[in-house]
């Protein structure tokens, strides 16, 4: 094992395929000069000005340039800088990347990997800090995928690289600088669609997934002491999603609670729950629900984002009070 | 960096513009004439001009008759009066190199030398079709040939070009990527965003805009107020340059310049050709917004009959070869129908498996 971060992880799989494959190369605002974290330090002088390129400030030409030059045959890493700046691409990425595979009949496939880093870090205010992670596994021609620690940012992201179709990799910005583990060595690629099981227990199943991870450990702990046992799932890929996992785990605790940092009013735990109930039927379901943020505007103001944000508290009491009903 | 801003030839459209705009109240512009050039153009050339304008023109016209028989269905944007831009460019670019369309993209599909079977397949959503019938009339692409692919997303296309160049300035290609694109779309941003971005990077990149003066129902005036499109190439060190569209061989002449200039590291080169459509937005718009004696100044000088007629006094072409020519093209629309026809329809399960797989 390695000590890494999660940016660490993330800059030895992109550096690991791009000695592998020469197709691949890096464009977005200040790469070459290693991004904004660092995710792409020392780049410039392994591979060249060319395969990690610095481009101005205009995120629909950085998308559909991307399209163009994966269409042509290259395997370029798209960096948004922040999830947030996406929606300037948003034609580019829904209208273009997500439907040319499909609409052209299969005659190419966009191996675009979106790097989206997402969620709440340090006070960034409303538009730096949203997690929409939802919207995209609402649209047909794209993977999504969330990690919440090194091994998987890394794995994930060798797996992104690698996949012919296009994948929105969302980095967890309030977990890429955190101390981890992660295998040495060369990274393995980690499948999509695969659960990680964080926790095993039989009182209730929790799903999980991104940047909210860590804390729904904490609270597992808090939990057990209490004699609540939790089921944890870190979803890892939310298109596609580990259905199979999930179904498995909530026949055996008869109880689902979803956790994510995102709203909660239309958020992707809502279709887990449905699908859950779908499947597994009413009588065989005791709770299903979800705990996210509320509908509102991610504030800047310490105690008011603290307000609003998914807590370890607000997650201990949730999964108590589905535990015991 | 060695950007011109404007050619002779440029200067001289100007004058002439400006001449007409005291005689005619600016009506509209007298288009000019094509550079006189030193060398008579090949044969060839004028053969292959003629016959793809005029294989355009027999795709739009009698595709329209296949949509009012109901047996193409959804939106059509016909290129009908703008053949001469397709037509040029396409004939000036060469093997390896790519291009991106726009929602009227039959005209430019055909250049390029798509299959008419094919599309005339695609249009009626058939199996053997481009897209195997899922793409439609505004998305035919051809991947294989670097056609990639009409758009329906105004503007769509500029960012598209500017990857595939670069991919091919990364690869150390000297293939030349053009994009077309049209009046409405040089107010979208990825105008000023892409074409910057293949300045910057000095790309093998040509984007032609298609000024057909109006996008949708909205005269180009009322868009903008400075209508001379290409001058905005000048404020990003982009050179150039304004060309009669319905002069198939003066956009082929500044098409293959522009090109060469590219490869030569000199790129990247706006083009705006200067158009009218013959009708509406799309099939079911009659277009009564678009002036009666503009119209018909146009139809006066219309591309399919330039690229005819010089054929004819320049490639000293025989009334016989022409009709050659003409039926030829009349044959391969028709032999299309047949094939189309006789052609399958995906089922709804090929569809779910193909498209649902991730």
């Amino acid at each position: 094992m390695i000590d890494v971060t999660l940016v660490d992880a993330g800059r030895l799989a992109v550096q690991q395929e791009m000695r592998r494959d020469p197709r691949v190369w890096v464009l977005g605002e200040d790469v070459a000069r290693g991004g904004l974290w660092g995710q792409y330090r020392g780049f410039l002088e392994e591979f060249g000005a060319e395969r990690i390129v610095s481009t101005p400030i205009s995120e629909s030409t950085i998308m559909g340039a991307g399209l163009g030059a994966a269409l042509v045959g290259t395997r370029p890493i798209i960096e948004m800088r922040i999830f947030d700046f996406v929606m300037c691409a948003m034609d580019e990425l829904v209208n273009q990347i997500a439907k040319i595979r499909y609409m052209f009949g299969g005659q190419a496939r966009p191996a675009v990997v979106v790097r989206m880093p997402h969620g709440m870090w340090r006070n960034s205010a409303a538009q730096h800090s949203q997690m929409l992670e939802s919207w995209f596994v609402h649209l047909p021609g794209v993977i999504v995928v969330a990690p919440s620690c090194a091994a998987d940012e890394a794995g994930l992201m060798v797996s992104a690289i690698r996949s012919d179709d296009p994948v929105l990799f969302f980095d967890p910005k309030d977990l890429w600088l955190a101390a981890d583990r992660m295998p040495a060595g060369e990274i393995q690629p980690i499948p999509f669609g695969k659960a990680r099981r964080l926790h095993e227990g039989g009182d209730l199943t929790i799903v999980t997934w991104s940047a909210i991870v860590p804390k729904v450990m904490e609270a597992v702990t808090l939990l057990a002491a209490q004699g609540v046992h939790a089921d944890v799932l870190d979803l890892r890929t939310l298109w596609p999603w580990d259905e199979a996992a999930v179904l498995a785990s909530v026949k055996k605790t008869k109880r689902l609670l979803v956790v994510h940092e995102a709203v909660e009013v239309g958020g992707f735990g809502g279709e887990i729950v449905a699908r859950v109930i779908d499947q597994l039927g009413t009588a065989h379901v005791k709770v299903a629900r979800r705990l996210g943020a509320p509908r509102l505007p991610i504030p800047f103001s310490p105690p008011l984002e603290n307000q609003i944000r998914v807590t370890t508290e607000k997650i201990v009491a949730a999964a108590m009070k589905a535990a015991r009903e | 960096m060695k950007k011109i801003f404007s050619t002779n030839f440029c200067l001289a459209f100007k004058k002439q513009m400006a001449k007409n705009r005291a005689k005619a109240g600016d009506l509209w512009i007298i288009m000019a004439k094509p550079r006189a050039s030193e060398n008579t153009p090949p044969r060839e050339l004028l053969e292959k001009l003629f016959r793809t304008a005029y294989a355009i023109r027999v795709f739009e016209t009698e595709g329209i008759k296949l949509y009012r028989q109901g047996l193409i269905r959804g939106y059509f944007h016909p290129y009908l009066g703008q053949e001469g831009i397709a037509t040029g460019v396409c004939a000036a670019l060469r093997k390896g190199d790519f291009i991106a369309s726009t929602h009227r993209g039959h005209g430019h599909c055909i250049a390029w030398g798509a299959d008419i079977k094919r599309m005339v397949a695609e249009l009626l959503q058939k199996e053997t079709g481009y897209c195997r019938g899922y793409g439609g009339s505004m998305h035919i692409a051809d991947i294989t040939t670097g056609n990639l692919g009409a758009n329906g997303i105004v503007g769509a296309g500029t960012p598209l070009g500017v990857g595939a160049a670069l991919a091919a300035q990364v690869r150390g290609s000297d293939a030349v990527t053009v994009t077309f694109t049209t009046d409405g779309a040089t107010n979208n941003g990825t105008f000023l965003e892409s074409l910057n971005l293949a300045a910057i990077w000095n790309l093998n990149f040509i984007l032609v805009i298609e000024n057909n003066q109006y996008a949708v129902s909205t005269p180009i005036g009322e868009s903008t107020r400075e209508t001379d499109l290409f001058k905005r190439g000048a404020a990003i060190g982009v050179e150039s340059h304004l060309v009669d569209g319905n002069d198939p061989l003066a956009v082929y002449n500044l098409t293959e310049e522009s090109a060469r200039k590219c490869r030569a590291g000199q790129g990247p080169i706006l083009i705006e050709a200067r158009t009218f459509r013959h009708m509406g937005h799309h099939v079911n718009d009659p277009g009564k917004y678009m002036p009666e004696d503009k119209l018909a100044y146009y139809k006066q000088r219309d591309p399919v009959d330039r690229a005819r007629n010089n054929f004819v006094d320049l490639g000293h072409a025989s009334a016989a070869d022409v009709s050659t020519i003409e039926r030829s093209v009349e044959k391969e629309f028709a032999d299309a129908v047949e094939f189309s026809k006789g052609s399958r329809e995906v089922s709804v399960d090929e569809f779910r498996a193909f498209a649902a797989v991730y």
